[in-house]
């Protein structure tokens, strides 16, 4: 099991090195830092110094390697934009997409699974088949799209959620939170919901069908046959049986939330680490980029770690095997 | 412990709120945030503008763009490379400390430094001399006749505030410059507003300075900025009443702003103006169906191109009526502009073709085309629009529109000027024609600093000459001479073909009233809320 946890941690390493390598040859064709940098008004003289003190004339392994290196010392340097230290500035979004990321896991799930299991068990009732068509509508329509049409509706028409930002904050240590003001909570309802939306459909049509699954099989036949209450039947055994792969995936999308969050940071102006993503590729600001990208990798590559040696805990199979 | 302070704190933040009832606030939202705090970081029109409302220089703008007395009371010159300044008394930055003699020359040193983005007009002054405390003289190596309008950008910051914060020089952009890194995240200017809460991309909240020396027109106590990205966000921020005022908003937004109760749309002629450039210094072009010659170097095909663009077509079509057709380089609002000269060139497509054909292209040409699409209204529409004009004349135009970061890097001296037909728009950051002259149409030269952004590297030798002396003249009447002959030359050439003046385009709430300034600088100085 050690060995199988180091020698993870050594690919893992291998992964964060292969992201960043891709990550600075992609950066040379985002433009030229050096242009939002600078005014009209500055020398061409001028602009060459800039360029030679940041490193930019070096080729791109140059670059990588000098990165990695400070990296390596726990060092991401200093946004060109912003003229703050990265891991500081990473630091203070950090709190804010957490926080819209487990809020829509939690809206997902508390919202997915129960749909789920009622599709599943009422196929043919009107609303099992009104939350199958909303699911297709969810899972086709783009983030974009659902956030502009809930700030339409919620926001400019009714007027009863504010449209943009955060709200008030209450700073506890070095975490922000909006979840303990009236503002925050009703500022985080309708980013959450859109970034909830795709997760959300996901878990209802996966609940449904393995629910669907496992209603068919012989020990449900014959927990039936023992005269079980279908209370008991259902959520005892069925649903139980269905949420092992459901878990594996949502689990995985853990990941994928953390990153969709850009898009629904960027349509409710949403101050977390996608939207200060966004603006660094706007700006060319490579610092930034670089370590926005690394920490997604290290994001995915710690879950994907955890899920691993949740399979070894869940299946004994696995263990056998070894 | 912690549970307690957290108390207190909403404690004092209820109280807050309870007095805060009466204040008068504005908010408002851009698409993007200053820079930085520190005013000699970038020199961007917005984060300049910004900051003026926290700092000030000596001299300064009003609502009409006319050059105003700020910091300084009068100014006089001594002789053509001499000027006096005569401080003003009574000033207080808003740590409390005093404004004086000192301060305009620490200021003036710290905006030469290494990595200060103001360095190009800091070192327009050669020297500087403190007379006493409220006089100071500046010498320049010539003459510089646009002086006191560069000065209104440099504002002054507090020499003793700086020394003590370790913020003497501008701090630099990589990791040596952290240590005096104060400047960017704090501010002690003069100006109305004191900036009491700030998270970079996120909020900034300014409050009204009392000891502030002026009686501005604006009412405002409060301010609170916010940046807001994308354009349909901010537009329904202000349709939903969290903000007063947002700018810029998109052209095709202007109807519904207006149909929607309690907010307008509000817009007029910015001074930027937008044109087309040719690639007439290589002898092949980059991207064209010609090869071994470059069709831009005949002025006939120059000429044709002029003809075939139909610039009230792009107003009409592209502008929603809001745009201002231009023969000039530069707009109305700056300085050294003269309405005679500004005859934009006429819509005739039979002498385009006819001269199409003289040149020897009676079939036309295929001929690259760079344009960005998020720096100027409309700007990829325009450039399409000019594409399917000039297909009518038989120029075929392969468009390349892309972000402005990408767009800059290519057409620009880092990318090599690697374009040959372009579009790009200018504002002369000192609002005087000078700047057009020696970035845009003066020959490229890198020793001289000029040409820079002369990307066609369309090159005169009379227009060079009368850029020196646009740069030295002192006497009004014989300047506006020089400009004008300098304008008639380009126009006759067909050095560049202006397009217009893109229009500003702010919405705002019926609760405030606001001065739109033509450099799209929101001065809160003009901001008036009404109950």
């Amino acid at each position: 099991m050690l060995f199988f946890i180091a020698r993870r941690l050594a690919q893992s390493i291998l992964v964060m090195l292969t992201v960043a390598l891709i990550a600075f040859t992609l950066f040379q064709y985002v433009g030229d830092p050096i242009n939002n940098m600078v005014d009209q008004d500055t020398t061409l003289a001028e602009r060459e110094r800039l360029r030679q003190e940041l490193g930019l004339n070096d080729p791109p392994p140059v670059q990588f390697w000098h990165f990695v290196q400070r990296v390596s010392h726990g060092d991401f340097g200093v946004s060109y934009r912003l003229k703050k230290p990265v891991a500081g500035l990473i630091a203070e979004r950090f709190p804010a997409t957490m926080e819209l990321s487990l809020i829509s896991a939690i809206l997902a799930l508390g919202i997915g699974i129960p749909m789920g299991v009622y599709t599943a068990l009422h196929r043919d009732r009107l609303p099992a088949r009104l939350f199958m068509t909303l699911s297709l509508v969810g899972i086709s329509l783009p983030t974009f799209l659902i956030g502009i049409f809930l700030i339409l509706l919620f926001g400019v028409q009714l007027r009863w959620l504010p449209t943009f930002g955060r709200g008030e904050v209450v700073h506890i240590g070095w975490w922000s939170t909006g979840l303990l003001t009236k503002s925050g909570l009703q500022s985080l309802l309708m980013p959450a919901f859109t970034l909830a939306v795709f997760q959300m459909t996901l878990i209802v049509r996966l609940v449904r069908a393995e629910m669907l699954e496992v209603l068919r099989t012989d020990y449900i036949k014959f927990a039936r046959a023992r005269g079980l209450k279908t209370r008991a039947i259902h959520f005892g055994h069925a649903l139980k049986n269905t949420l092992v792969p459901v878990i594996t995936i949502i689990g995985l999308q853990v990941g994928s939330i953390i990153a969709f969050a850009i898009i629904t940071e960027s349509v409710f102006q949403w101050p977390g680490m996608g939207l200060l993503f966004i603006q660094a590729i706007s700006e060319v600001d490579i610092p930034v980029m670089a370590a926005y990208l690394l920490l997604i990798a290290l994001v995915f590559v710690i879950i994907n770690l955890i899920v691993d040696i949740l399979y070894f805990v869940i299946d004994p199979r696995l263990r056998v095997n070894k | 412990m912690k549970l307690r302070t957290f108390a207190l704190a909403t404690v004092a933040a209820l109280a807050l709120g309870a007095t805060m009832a009466q204040a008068k606030t504005f908010r408002y939202a851009f698409q993007g945030d200053a820079q930085s705090l520190d005013p000699h970081g970038l020199n961007e029109t917005f984060s300049l503008g910004f900051l003026g409302n926290v700092y000030e220089g000596l001299t300064g703008y009003d609502a009409k763009m006319n050059l105003i007395p700020a910091l300084a009371v009068k100014w006089e010159t001594v002789n053509p490379t001499t000027w006096r300044f005569y401080l003003r008394k009574g000033v207080k930055f808003h740590n409390g400390s005093d404004f004086n003699a000192d301060d305009v020359i620490f200021t003036w040193k710290r905006a030469t430094s290494t990595e200060s983005g103001q360095k190009a007009r800091a070192s327009l002054i050669t020297g500087m001399k403190k007379i006493d405390d409220y006089t100071i003289e500046m010498t320049t190596a010539g003459p510089v006749p646009t002086l006191a309008r560069e000065l209104a950008w440099l504002y002054i910051m507090d020499k003793e505030w700086s020394t003590e914060h370790n913020a003497t020089e501008a701090a630099k952009p990589s990791a040596a410059g952290r240590e005096n890194a104060w400047a960017t995240t704090h501010e002690n200017g003069t100006g109305p507003f004191i900036v009491v809460e700030r998270q970079p991309d996120v909020k900034t909240v300014m409050k009204r300075f009392p000891g502030y020396w002026g009686k501005p027109k604006t009412n405002v106590d409060e301010v609170v900025f916010t940046p807001i990205k994308q354009a349909a966000t901010r537009v329904a921020a202000l349709l939903s009443g969290q903000i007063d005022l947002a700018y810029p908003v998109p052209v095709q937004d202007w109807n519904r702003i207006n149909k929607a109760p309690g907010v307008k749309a509000l817009t007029g002629p910015e001074a930027r103006t937008i044109f087309l450039g040719m690639d007439q210094a290589r002898d092949e072009l980059t991207n064209s169906s010609v090869k071994g010659k470059n069709p831009f170097k005949d002025i006939r095909v120059r000429e044709a191109f002029a003809h075939a663009i139909d610039l009230n077509a792009i107003k009409r079509a592209i502008m929603r009526g809001a745009s201002w057709p231009s023969g000039l380089m530069w707009a109305p609002q700056v300085n050294g502009y003269n309405a005679k000269m500004n005859t934009p060139y006429k819509y005739d497509p039979a002498k385009s073709k006819k001269l199409l054909a003289e040149a020897g292209y009676p079939d036309g040409f295929t001929v690259g085309m760079d344009c960005p699409n998020n720096r100027y209204v409309n700007d990829e529409k325009i450039c399409q629009a000019v594409a399917s004009m000039l297909a009518k004349v038989g120029v075929k135009v392969d468009l390349l529109a892309q972000p402005k970061s990408k767009y800059f890097a290519k057409v620009t001296a880092s990318g090599g000027y690697n374009t040959p037909f372009y579009l790009l728009g200018w504002t002369p950051g000192s609002m005087d024609v000078h700047n057009v002259f020696m970035n845009l149409i003066a020959c490229r030269n890198k020793e001289r600093n000029m040409g820079k952004y002369n990307i066609g590297g369309y090159c005169n030798k009379r227009i060079d000459e009368l850029t020196d002396l646009i740069a030295k003249e002192t006497d009004p009447k014989k300047r506006q001479a020089y400009i004008d002959e300098g304008a008639a030359i380009l126009h006759k050439e067909f050095g560049y073909l202006p397009l217009h003046q893109q229009p500003l385009s702010w919405g705002v709430s019926e609760k405030v009233s606001v001065a739109q300034r033509a450099d799209n600088v929101m001065d809160i100085r003009n901001v008036v809320v009404n109950k």
